[in-house]
């Protein structure tokens, strides 16, 4: 263990850069895409349609069921056949990553859309606002606040998904460290490496979530 | 959408086969897994609450430690990495003639890991029993290993039930990031059939509805389960 190779880490470090940033683009995005298909999810299962509510309640429920890897490769096999021609893994992955947290951050909002009191609904109805301003005006802008820290803390959890791009070798973090590893035979320094950054980011965005739930507290 | 369906192929051998052996791989990488969570897990999350300072430090860095660093990595610190840490004989021993490396590596991975996340449920059951009732207790002249026996553990695992429910779900979810370490569980095994077969939509709509069927029993078990351990009065059972 004497021999850890720090250089070999320092001469790849703008390939692995390279890699977070993609881990960090397809984070952001899924995790936007994530928030607003969630959210209309959460509202469909909310909204007293019975057809609405059923669907959302059922895509939930099976999404939920089945591993994400599954659902990774469902999408790179899926969305080229339906468009008809092969596009990148990066959009097959964002569109997996996408439908997946959508149906974690539905329950989130969902959770959230229930914390706001009945009396706030019916006093907006009361003063004539329609349904969709009801929502759009009163509950999701106090649902939404309610809900910051558990967002957060389900966008870590996204980032460590992330890493599961490695089964499509899309060049993610994961995936370029751990081409770097084998190409130069250092496993054990670039996976404690990797390790390591993940944790930090990880562990720092944990601090943080904790602190945003001691403003609230206060 | 051009595509030739071929539903019979699931039902052909070697396929069939495969999906069976898959089957089996990813119950006994879950179930195994589960048991080391369990033990792992209850005894961090007792730890997190003790009152000894040293102790909760402990165990509180284990949970950070393995919630924080994704589990693909782990899984390929536990693969790759500790062979070439541990003592030379151990590693030697690791590489060559343990049994079973890959699943090995995945139950003691996916177990380590999933119990940080069993641990911080307990932690919350213990938390939510509330400090009256310890002090009540200690006030009846209960000792700490007394208090934890006779009234923390029994209230707060009959408690944890329902969100153990979906820890026990995503334990079988998890295992199979096995595949990245070569296991060939269901997950692998769908991709296996898709890849020489051209079949994927068959193969992957096998695994998802094996998959789901899984949530669906252990969702329906631990129901039951539920209903039997839940304690009138407390929160699960209430309203």
């Amino acid at each position: 263990m004497g021999d850890f190779d720090f250089q070999v880490i320092i001469e790849n470090l703008p390939f692995l850069w390279q890699g977070l940033q993609m881990s960090l683009l397809l984070t952001v995005l899924a995790m936007l895409g994530g928030i607003v298909a969630g959210t209309i999810l959460a509202l469909m299962r909310l909204s007293g349609v019975a057809p609405l509510s059923i669907f959302a309640a059922t895509y939930v429920y099976l999404i939920r069921s089945v591993p994400l890897i599954l659902i990774i490769f469902w999408f790179y096999f899926l969305v080229p056949l339906a468009l008809g021609r092969p596009i990148g893994s990066f959009y097959s992955a964002l569109i997996a990553f996408t439908l997946f947290e959508a149906a974690y951050y539905s329950e989130i909002i969902r959770a959230g859309i229930q914390s706001v009191r009945r009396g706030q609904v019916q006093a907006g109805r009361a003063t004539g606002l329609s349904y969709m301003q009801v929502q759009r005006y009163i509950v999701l802008p106090q649902a939404f606040r309610n809900m910051i820290p558990i967002l957060v803390t389900q966008g870590i959890i996204l980032f460590q998904d992330t890493s599961l791009v490695f089964v499509v070798s899309l060049r993610d973090f994961m995936t370029d460290s751990s081409i770097i590893a084998r190409t130069e035979g250092r496993l054990i320094e670039m996976y404690i490496f990797a390790a390591l950054v993940y944790f930090v980011i990880c562990f720092a965005g944990s601090l943080f979530v904790r602190r945003l739930q001691g403003a609230r507290n206060t | 959408m051009d595509y030739n369906w071929n539903w019979t192929v699931l039902f052909q051998e070697p396929y069939l086969g495969w999906l069976i052996s898959g089957v089996r791989w990813t119950f006994s990488v879950a179930l195994a897994a589960w048991v080391i969570a369990m033990a792992v897990g209850i005894a961090v999350g007792v730890g997190r609450t003790v009152p000894s300072r040293p102790i909760r430090f402990i165990c509180t860095a284990y949970v950070e430690l393995f919630r924080n660093v994704p589990l693909l990595v782990q899984l390929f610190l536990w693969y790759f990495v500790v062979p070439e840490l541990v003592p030379d004989d151990a590693g030697r021993w690791m590489k060559r003639d343990m049994p079973n490396p890959e699943y090995v590596t995945a139950v003691v991975a996916l177990g380590l890991y999933t119990a940080s996340r069993v641990a911080e449920q307990v932690r919350a059951g213990i938390e939510a029993v509330g400090k009256g009732l310890t002090k009540a207790a200690y006030a009846n002249g209960l000792s700490v290993g007394q208090t934890y026996r006779h009234v923390l553990l029994p209230i707060s695992f009959r408690m944890i039930v329902p969100p153990m429910t979906s820890e026990f779900l995503t334990i079988f979810k998890n295992s199979s990031l096995a595949l990245t370490i070569g296991l060939l569980e269901l997950t692998a095994q769908s991709r296996q059939i898709a890849e020489y077969t051209f079949q994927g939509f068959e193969a992957y709509a096998a695994a998802t509805v094996i998959y789901i069927s899984i949530a669906l029993l252990a969702t329906i078990l631990m129901h039951g389960l539920e209903r039997y351990s839940r304690i009138p009065g407390f929160i699960s059972g209430g309203r």
